[in-house]
């Protein structure tokens, strides 16, 4: 048992902990703060990989920028409480029953069909320099440069889109 | 020293969780947040791999970090479309029920 092993486990409790208060809580904004700690805990996890700069990234994109847009609109639409009118009374156990498989089945796969069992260590020192970062730069703006411009496109319709979509009305009233 | 296989499992049960919520909850923001939590739980197992093929001897092309980056930037995206769907759906029904969406048309 070394340390981050413990490590490991003590924050994947808290990472399983907060997901499932994340679909649990009746409270649509408690939601959103158990959904943000299960993304602090995922970027604790990218630093023990050796990721630190997606670490930063997963906290200043998913943490803080969409988790605050998410936020702000439960409290612009009110939506904390959906009173749920239970349409299909069979549906909760059926969901849970077929979760119950999908886990069932993809642990079986893990333990059957992991030939190669790696061991991950602690990132060395070097994988949190500068020089680290450099590398991964280059590699996004040589060998990924066209999906990068891709994914710049995708943000521009996204941002196009999301206008529209929310412009249509007034226009419609004219 | 943690076997690889462990992160594998906590993303496996990552992503259930996801899947148990876009299936149990009428909230749609919630159906949102667990889309979310199982595009991380896909994410954690991108760094896991990568990271184990660092150690076996690969050379570190970064290239399961750079798929996160490309995610996260693709969530990004879907989250400002489907929030702005939602709030103009609320302006249209006053009601954010996923039960009641059941027509396209206004």
């Amino acid at each position: 048992m070394t340390i981050d092993l413990i490590l490991f486990l003590i924050l994947s409790l808290v990472a399983i902990a907060a997901a499932l208060g994340m679909i649990s809580s009746r409270n649509a904004v408690y939601s959103a703060l158990f959904l943000v700690l299960n993304f602090v805990t995922v970027a604790v996890f990218y630093l023990m990989l050796g990721a630190p700069f997606i670490a930063m990234s997963q906290i200043t994109v998913y943490a803080g920028a969409i988790m605050v847009l998410f936020l702000f609109v439960i409290m612009l639409l009110g939506a904390e409480n959906i009173a749920s009118v239970n349409a299909l009374p069979w549906q909760r156990p059926l969901a849970i029953t077929l979760a119950v498989i999908l886990i069932v089945e993809s642990t079986y796969l893990v333990f059957v069909r992991s030939a190669s069992s790696a061991i991950i260590t602690a990132p060395e020192a070097a994988l949190n320099d500068m020089e680290s970062l450099q590398n991964m730069a280059l590699a996004l703006f040589e060998k990924f440069l066209l999906p990068f411009e891709v994914t710049s496109v995708l943000l521009l319709v996204a941002m196009v889109g999301a206008i529209v979509i929310a412009k249509q009305e007034k226009a419609g009233q004219k | 020293m943690i076997p690889v296989d462990y992160y594998i499992i906590l993303s496996a049960v990552l992503f259930t969780i996801g899947a148990l919520g876009v299936l149990i909850r009428r909230n749609p923001l919630i159906i949102f947040m667990s889309i979310e939590l199982m595009l991380n739980a896909g994410n954690l197992a991108f760094v896991a791999f990568g990271r184990s093929y660092e150690i076996a001897g690969g050379e570190p092309f970064y290239t399961g970090q750079i798929f996160v980056f490309f995610v996260i930037a693709v969530a990004a995206a879907e989250v400002a479309v489907g929030l702005a769907l939602i709030v103009e759906i609320f302006k249209t029904k006053k009601n954010i029920n996923i039960d009641e969406m059941n027509s396209l048309k206004g």
